[in-house]
């Protein structure tokens, strides 16, 4: 059966245990953790000032997680609304006022606020959302409801797009598209949405920008522009598989020191972990990802509500659709987008959400006692 | 609750089949990163290390050239210089004036600059904007320096002449390698040499001198700059070998000083190993500002002055000979038998062919002075330096056996061992035909008999003469290089001596005391004395043998009064002079060479004078005691003439070329003052070493 497998997992849940008296889950934080920490040991290695500005931005990070997990779920429910609003606004804020960086405008620069990226609040605020719509709603939903939900994807989505930042547009989509996988929508709709987005791809092609056209292009024929459009990509795949099987050791790997692969203390951050540790380090790290997906969604089924429930498993489908799409694109399989590999890439606002999502998680998980 | 649980249940399946889902994806990832890590680890390994390694050549240190004392005639000098790997920068303009915050570069040093990177060169070779930068410079670049992609500090061995222009048409120098050279050296051996040797031993020698290029690896990084060096398959350059040449640099400064500004010329040969002692073409110019690379402007006026700095007319230079050929016409028509030394003539001071009117006169000829010389015999021929003997006697030689006879001296042929020279002209039937397109007179033949006419000759070539002379016959190939540190493969060995075939032994010693006569024969009355007495030989206290001459540079009419006065400085004669001293036992032989000069006699043979007596002098004044110095090895020595070639080498082998005597070891110290060679016989650092010698006599 498969929900025995979701079941095997360990199960301190029914129990109290200290961690849960404080909110948290401890599988779930272990995994985190260590997470956090592997990537943290690739930073020290390689600049002192990511390093600290990493553990800077994790201990913020995790904090908010205890935070976040502390706040009861039905606060949740009464601020989805708030939240779905201001992410919206911020969004709108961001193509008004917003600072450009590469090309595109997706930072707030308010004063006394640390810059940060609205979109980024999206990832939770849409799951909160459509928990929310959901919650009370007839199951499986309507025509109707699927309709609502699907406008409540689209709008911060097409603003995003706006921006334009097609590859947070697509994970920011995914996390809605979640939590209507995991409402129950009937795996025909899913099909026949599959296969409607298949016959639409020629006409979303013709509607990319030139650059995100030759990010594709790129993908299958990355030697065409060796030293331009293709560098990131070649160079990515040579210090992945100049790692072979155990690596050329933490720190020592060549083609990240001495800065042929580009973005590597972000963006291309499993390269490195791929050079320097080998498949070892890159598997355990992926095992890692799916302790933490696998806990995450058991946590999901043990809610006591269906808020909860979708709440959970949507934000944790968001955490892997980033997981995946990061180390898709860095080992060459899906086009370069500006996507950061969850808890290890350099950067504070993805870590920020991520971790509040774990915390909110934690807290649907934790606060069962009051249950309905 | 039966609607929760189920609600629960569904969910639970979702949850289930999404997570599988998920799992196969990152078992879809984790396939790729087997196929990445495992299956093409090997190619990607590869590309990693072509990312990163660059193998580097490395340059081998040039050979020094030592002078026959040890003194150093070319020397490496270590620099730093900054450079940029025009590839790597991004926006040249831009990063040049970037530098120019930091250190001084001028307007020339960039138009230098963007010259150079204008022609074909080497991929990803560092190109010098600035050479030889101040400690000052260097410290603020690398201050400065890593905001800069394709900058370097580079150091590199800057070939430096300690006597500047005093040696440079001996040694040659050695110039930065550029596209044409790239075309035809061997890439590989090359590949981290910067200068190529360009005339002179430099030139010649370059097989030699060059050395061995050596290589290593280096880690660079994604902006080409070198992070490590990987001490993994390095392999060391090996250095060029060391040369000693026959030079004597104090004697190559003494024979530039007694030129003075006069353009000219003076060769000298040591006559029992043809080693060329100087060689020196004035006025020379000072190859060091060269090698960093001089303002193309500076280089034009160079190249352009009309006093031909650049020229090696000791080598290259080739001039009418004028009467320093007299000796070699009289020994061809003694060996041919139409003359003897008793046989006299009267020379009237003009001389007809039969049947022709044209005049050829005598040089002492003026309108208002016809007499001639008198009674000449060969002997007078020569002191006197009388035309109308050689005239007559060359004609009665002919220019088939005239010429046959100086080639054996070296005329009409390049034959020193190892410096590139003229070959001058000869002058045959069959050459004139070729080169003129018209048949040989017999008017050829008398201006021939008083070196004029077609004939051409280079300093180097009379000098050779004057020492075959000075050695009664015995020709000995001329050559600069003394000795290597080790065998020089590739190049040939000396000649062996040749006798020259015709005069008996007497013919040679009565033509030594005829040119002793040029010097030394003073006091006999109107037109009795030696053409060069009066001007070098009433004080000289040793035995010399000279000859004069003074060659025309353009034709005089019939009849017509050679006016110095009237001629143009550039149509003057040029003053010759060849002697060898002494004259019994010559050690050294030597021409001298006066462009313009007017007389040789008044002009040459002084600069000459001053030559042989700065390298004789000094011997004769140490003869007396056989120079014990204290820090030597006592030896004795036989005479102070025997002073044996210093040697001053690393390595105990040497090789010594050609007849020089074996130097003897010594423990004396190096820096010692110049002024009394004889005392001081340069050191040799590897004494116990075995010697190999060449002789080839």
């Amino acid at each position: 059966m498969a929900s025995d497998f979701v079941r095997q997992f360990p199960l301190p849940g029914g129990s109290r245990t200290r961690l849960s008296e404080v909110h948290l889950d401890a599988l779930l934080c272990i995994a985190v953790l260590a997470v956090i920490v592997l990537g943290l040991v690739v930073h020290h290695y390689r600049d002192d000032d990511t390093f600290y500005g990493q553990m800077l931005r994790m201990s913020v990070g995790l904090s908010a997680l205890v935070a976040a997990a502390w706040v009861q779920p039905r606060q949740y429910v009464s601020w989805a609304p708030v939240v779905y609003g201001v992410s919206v606004g911020l969004l709108i804020l961001v193509l008004l006022i917003g600072t450009t960086a590469k090309g595109s405008q997706r930072w707030i620069d308010l004063p006394g606020l640390p810059q940060f990226q609205p979109s980024e609040l999206t990832k939770i605020a849409i799951p909160l959302m459509l928990a929310w719509y959901f919650h009370d709603r007839r199951l499986p939903p309507g025509l109707g409801d699927m309709l609502v939900a699907l406008g409540i994807i689209a709008v911060p989505v097409i603003l995003i797009v706006q921006q334009p930042d097609l590859g947070t547009g697509v994970l920011v989509a995914a996390s809605g598209l979640a939590v209507i996988v995991l409402v129950g929508v009937s795996w025909r709709w899913m099909a026949g949405a599959l296969a409607l987005g298949v016959a639409a791809a020629p006409i979303l092609w013709m509607s990319l920008h030139d650059y995100q056209q030759e990010r594709i292009r790129t993908l299958f024929n990355p030697e065409k522009d060796p030293l331009g459009a293709g560098w990131s990509i070649i160079q990515s795949t040579t210090a992945i598989g100049s790692g072979g099987l155990l690596g050329k050791g933490v720190g020592e790997g060549t083609q990240s020191r001495l800065d042929f692969l580009p973005e590597g203390d972000t963006d291309f951050i499993i390269a490195v972990i791929g050079e320097e540790t080998g498949f070892v380090g890159v598997l355990l790290l992926v095992i890692l990802y799916l302790v933490i997906l696998a806990r995450g969604l058991r946590l999901a089924t043990l809610a006591p509500n269906r808020f909860g429930r979708l709440l959970a498993g949507g934000l944790m489908l968001t955490f892997f659709a980033h997981v995946f799409v990061n180390i898709a694109m860095v080992c060459g399989l899906i086009p370069v987008v500006g996507v950061p590999l969850p808890l290890v890439s350099y950067g504070g606002t993805s870590a920020l959400s991520i971790l509040i999502g774990c915390g909110i998680v934690m807290s649907i998980h934790t606060h069962r006692t009051g249950r309905r | 609750m039966e609607d929760h649980e189920l609600e629960q249940r569904a969910f639970l399946t979702r949850a289930t089949v999404v997570f599988l889902m998920a799992a196969v994806l990152m078992l879809g990832l984790l396939a790729r990163f087997v196929d990445l890590q495992m299956f093409k680890h090997d190619i990607y390994s590869t590309r990693s290390d072509e990312n990163r390694i660059l193998v580097q050549p490395l340059a081998p240190d040039r050979g020094l050239i030592y002078d026959r004392w040890g003194v150093l005639l070319a020397d490496n000098r270590p620099i730093l210089s900054l450079a940029m790997v025009v590839e790597r920068v991004a926006d040249l303009d831009e990063a040049i004036s970037d530098l120019g915050w930091s250190i001084d570069i001028s307007d020339a040093e960039i138009a230098e600059f963007k010259r150079r990177i204008e022609r074909p060169r080497r991929p990803y070779e560092p190109v010098a904007l600035k050479v030889n930068l101040s400690d000052d410079e260097v410290a603020r670049i690398r201050v400065d320096g890593h905001r800069w992609s394709g900058v370097e500090v580079v150091p590199e061995n800057l070939r430096y002449y300690p006597l500047a222009s005093l040696a440079v048409h001996a040694v040659g120098s050695v110039r930065r390698i550029d596209e044409d050279d790239l075309a035809s050296l061997d890439a590989v051996r090359y590949s981290g040499t910067k200068f190529i040797g360009r005339f002179g031993v430099e030139e010649f020698y370059e097989r030699s001198l060059h050395g061995k290029v050596g290589h290593h690896q280096v880690e660079i990084d994604v902006r080409g700059r070198v992070v490590e060096y990987l001490p993994e398959n390095k392999v060391l350059p090996v250095a060029g070998q060391n040369l000693t040449l026959h030079l004597d640099s104090r004697l190559q400064t003494a024979a530039y000083a007694a030129l003075g500004e006069r353009r000219g010329a003076i060769v000298a040969l040591d006559p029992r190993s043809g080693g060329i002692l100087a060689l020196v073409s004035n006025p020379g110019y000072d190859p060091n500002p060269f090698i960093a690379g001089i303002p193309q402007e500076e280089y034009r006026l160079l190249a352009a002055s009309p006093d031909a700095p650049l020229f090696n007319r000791a080598t290259r230079g080739t001039y009418p000979p004028g009467s320093t050929f007299k000796p070699i016409v009289a020994l061809a028509g003694l060996s041919e038998g139409v003359t003897d030394w008793e046989r006299t003539i009267i020379d009237t001071g003009e001389f007809r062919l039969p049947g022709q009117s044209r005049v050829y006169r005598d040089w002492s000829w003026t309108p208002t002075n016809t007499g001639g010389q008198g009674v000449v015999n060969l002997r007078k021929a020569i002191y006197r330096s009388s035309n109308v003997y050689f005239y007559q006697l060359g004609t009665r030689v002919g220019v088939d056996a005239l010429g046959e006879f100086a080639f054996q001296f070296g005329f009409g042929a390049a034959s020193a061992l190892d410096v590139e020279s003229a070959e001058g002209v000869l002058p045959t039937r069959t050459w004139k035909k070729g080169a003129r397109g018209e048949d040989w007179f017999l008017g050829d033949t008398v201006n021939m008999s008083i070196g004029q006419g077609l004939m051409l000759v280079t300093p180097l070539q009379l000098a050779t003469s004057a020492m075959v002379i000075a050695n009664r016959g015995r020709w000995v190939q001329p050559r600069l290089l003394l000795s290597s540190d080790a065998v020089l493969s590739g190049f040939d060995t000396p000649l062996p001596p040749v006798r020259v075939q015709g005069p008996t032994e007497q013919d040679w010693e009565m033509l030594v005391n005829s040119m002793e006569d040029v010097v030394h024969r003073g006091n006999q009355g109107f037109r009795e004395n030696g053409t060069a007495w009066w001007y070098i030989g009433r004080d000289l206290g040793y035995r010399m043998a000279g000859k004069s001459g003074s060659a025309q540079v353009v034709e005089i009419a019939q009849g017509e009064e050679y006016d110095e006065e009237e001629l143009d400085e550039r149509q003057r004669k040029h003053a010759w002079f060849i002697a060898f001293a002494p004259a019994d036992d010559p050690r050294i032989a030597l021409s001298v060479l006066v462009e313009n000069g007017g007389g040789g006699s008044s002009v040459a043979a002084p600069v000459a004078r001053e030559v042989i007596d700065a390298y004789l002098l000094p011997r004769f004044a140490s003869a007396p005691q056989p120079a014990p110095s204290a820090s030597s090895v006592a030896r004795p020595r036989s005479s102070p003439m025997e002073q044996p070639p210093p040697v001053a080498s690393a390595s105990g082998t040497r090789l010594i070329h050609g007849s020089a005597p074996q130097p003897a070891p010594s423990a004396s110290s190096v820096a010692r003052p110049r002024s009394s060679p004889m005392e001081q016989p340069p050191p040799v650092a590897g004494a116990s070493g075995t010697r190999l010698i060449h002789a080839r006599l």
